[in-house]
């Protein structure tokens, strides 16, 4: 292993934490960095009181700053707010308009953590960065293949946001936590006297505030002066009847049960959304199965393109416990077509569909319309 | 690894004479300066030693200094105390936060006044905006930027036959170019301690003789009732022992550090492509404002830290992440190009030796950031 400069993106979190302090407690030379993302002053209606678990927000600059000063790192926070904006935010909210329903944490991933920050952190003369995810990196000695792994602490896996990694991003990052699991990076960070060992996980996507995206959207028109009214549309059956009306189909996501204020004898939930009529389509819980789907921007990890249909387990949500299928090439590289064992439940555009074999990680993409 | 600083125009280290007469004052004058008793008059006269020391440095009486907690306050102080409902502001885009948000907070009409490329306000500019209501203008008098200085005394000279009151920010010049409020003509004048090699906490407003001030704090009757509070004696002191200093050597020191500034100004051009300076003529002798065009200042800031040497990009905002300069982008840079820009700022603690280092660690990381920029890639 290299012995340069190593810079760790610290978001103030226990698990970044525990990995600047191991790493340095390695006897690794190390940088702490955080990403000035978002600034939680924007959008003021939708801010609560409650300012913790939400990246960038001043208390976790605050206790990353203290993280670094108690394990004797030098440490800078780095303004990516521009760039997060047109990378994360914008395409997040055009997702949902185009009535599918996004990852941010992935195109973070993708545009901004493995990709400037990677780029910052060699500008400022670190040749690699370590980064607090649950996941591993390792190398097939034979193809010289950088390969992706699940975590061993399956609870807290996040290689489903990770599939958008390529292998010169994967040659220069670390995953110190991949090989952990949550118990024991408290336990490490207990141990090497982190002020933030006892504090809380966030969850929510970082920049929407209590995890109500469409409240978000809402307030982020708004914000350019856009009425919400122009979003309004009708909800119908698969029979095209209209069964009544909504505010913006940026409220709905397939498999969605709640918030459709129609009254029906049997459940009815999203199976749908149309952006150029602005239409939402609902049906019952058997109009939700899928046999099978087309994954766009396919981006392959652990092994080289497929050629010929291989058999894998497949996940189709952050959630989903990976299911039984067949993928098969498509008409170029980055199109790949899975078909499922059994159909599953909603299977909802904007998504990513990640293949895995095992623990390995083989690739993703996007799940298409 | 050996530390090289060169951002005096944020703080300036604490010199030797300073803390020689601060440690004693720590230790031996408690009394507080409002009291009868002896300890109480010691205080005093410290005190008022102090404020001659000051006066003397900007050339005006010792009863015409209010002393406050530093350049923010002076200019709160003076804005917040000289204006009234109804009335109008002049000043520039160009000025610290410490104006500009005052201003921002006063619930009055304000007029920002432009400044071309060169960062020099046009008095014609400033004759032009007055109003009928206008009741004062604040000009600061050095950038603290790109370290350009403004034509007080010809605004001072419009105010006056205006009468209207003018207040110039003067923390950035005070010791570092020639200063006499009398002679310049203005009714109130900002300085700080820590711009000056005194410590953090302590700064003086000049308020003209018979000018009528609103104070910004109530409480006791402390600095002829505009600065209630107790008197920082301690910071009083280092800031007049700072102020002797600089009225003996700040000359002979300015000219060393154009000196230096030039060499390392002309290093960094010679060196590195594509650089050049933000603002223009007349400026102070300590600093540099210099574009890299291609490279992320911020990155650069932390590549030159890392290597030891203190500089700027920007401004922090609260988590401490540079935001692009309000005055590069007022001066007419883009975005990108502020962005991209670096300032210099020496002080007692240079060398030439510091400043040949310095010149090399510029190079070395341009040349290295430069090699991960496509931008620039596809420029050249």
């Amino acid at each position: 292993m290299s012995k340069g400069l190593l810079a760790v993106a610290m978001s103030g979190g226990v698990d970044s934490s525990v990995v600047a302090g191991m790493m340095r407690r390695e006897g690794r030379e190390v940088v702490g960095l955080t990403m000035q993302l978002w600034n939680q002053r924007r959008l003021p209606e939708i801010q609560t009181d409650k300012a913790t678990g939400r990246c960038c927000s001043l208390d976790d600059v605050y206790d990353a700053r203290q993280v670094a000063q108690h394990i004797g790192i030098p440490y800078y926070v780095v303004n990516f707010e521009e760039r997060f904006e047109e990378q994360v935010v914008k395409p997040f909210v055009d997702e949902y308009l185009a009535g599918r329903t996004p990852i941010p944490c992935t195109l973070c991933n993708n545009f901004i953590k493995f990709d400037q920050f990677l780029e910052m952190a060699e500008g400022v003369g670190a040749e690699q960065i370590a980064t607090g995810h649950y996941a591993r990196i390792t190398r097939d000695e034979h193809t010289g293949r950088w390969q992706m792994r699940r975590s061993v602490d399956s609870s807290k896996d996040q290689t489903y946001f990770l599939f958008g990694l390529q292998q010169e991003q994967l040659a220069r990052t670390l995953f110190p936590l991949g090989g952990l699991t949550k118990p024991v990076v408290r336990q490490l960070a207990r141990d090497l006297g982190l002020p933030v060992a006892e504090k809380g996980d966030s969850q929510e996507i970082c920049f929407v505030p209590n995890g109500d995206y469409a409240q978000f959207i809402d307030a982020y028109f708004r914000e350019r002066g856009i009425p919400t009214a122009e979003v309004r549309g009708e909800i119908v059956n698969r029979e095209g009847k209209v069964l009544g009306e909504h505010t913006g189909v940026h409220h709905f996501t397939v498999g969605q049960r709640k918030g459709l204020g129609i009254a029906a004898r049997e459940p009815l939930y999203v199976i749908g959304t149309e952006p150029m009529t602005q239409r939402v389509m609902v049906g019952g819980n058997g109009d939700l199965l899928r046999a099978s789907l087309a994954a766009h921007d396919v981006n392959w990890i652990s092994i080289s393109p497929i050629t010929a249909p291989i058999r894998a387990q497949v996940k189709i949500r952050n959630k989903h416990a990976a299911a039984q299928a067949t993928l098969s090439p498509g008409s170029d590289p980055s199109h790949v077509h899975v078909r499922f064992d059994e159909p599953q439940r909603a299977v909802t555009p904007g998504q990513g569909a990640v293949f895995y074999n095992g623990d390995l990680v083989l690739g993703g993409g996007w799940i298409e319309n | 690894m050996n530390r090289f600083y060169f951002d005096h125009n944020a703080s300036t280290p604490v010199s030797q004479e300073v803390l020689e007469v601060l440690v004693p004052v720590l230790l031996e004058v408690h009394g507080n300066a409002s009291s009868i008793h002896q300890d109480g008059q010691i205080a005093r006269h410290r005190l008022e030693s102090a404020r001659r020391q000051v006066g003397d440095l900007l050339g005006c009486q010792a009863k015409e200094l209010v002393f406050v907690s530093g350049g923010t306050e002076a200019d709160n102080l003076a804005i917040f105390g000289a204006i009234g409902d109804g009335c109008h502001l002049i000043t520039t885009a160009i000025e610290h936060p410490a104006v500009l948000n005052v201003c921002a907070q006063l619930g009055i009409e304000v007029t920002y006044v432009r400044v071309g490329s060169g960062g020099v306000v046009d008095p014609d500019d400033i004759r032009r905006a007055i109003r009928p209501t206008t009741r004062l203008i604040s000009v600061m008098h050095v950038n603290n930027e790109i370290g350009t200085i403004q034509p007080i005394a010809e605004i001072a000279k419009i105010a006056k036959e205006a009468g209207i009151l003018m207040h110039s920010d003067g923390v950035q010049a005070a010791g570092r170019i020639p200063v006499n409020v009398t002679a310049l003509g203005v009714d109130l004048y900002s300085v700080s301690g820590h711009k000056m090699y005194a410590p953090k906490g302590v700064g003086a407003l000049y308020v003209r003789k018979g000018l009528k001030l609103n104070p910004l704090l109530y409480g006791g009757r402390h600095e002829q009732q505009r600065r209630a509070g107790t008197e920082n004696v301690p910071g009083a002191v280092a800031m007049g022992a700072a102020a002797s200093w600089l009225a003996e050597h700040g000359e002979s020191e300015a000219i060393r550090l154009a000196g230096l500034r030039d060499r390392l100004e002309q290093g960094i051009l010679e060196r590195v492509p594509s650089v050049s300076v933000n603002g223009g003529a007349p400026r102070i002798s300590g600093t540099t404002n210099l574009c890299c065009e291609g490279i992320e200042g911020e990155s650069m800031v932390i590549a030159l830290d890392l290597r030891g040497f203190a500089v700027s990009s920007g401004s922090a905002c609260s988590s401490g992440a540079v935001e692009p300069s309000h005055v590069l982008m007022a001066i007419g840079l883009t975005r990108d190009r502020a962005k991209s820009s670096l300032r210099f700022s020496l002080g007692r603690t240079n060398t030439e030796e510091q400043v040949d280092a310095l010149i090399d660690a510029v190079a070395a990381s341009a040349t290295h950031l430069r090699k991960l920029s496509p931008e620039y890639v596809a420029h050249v």
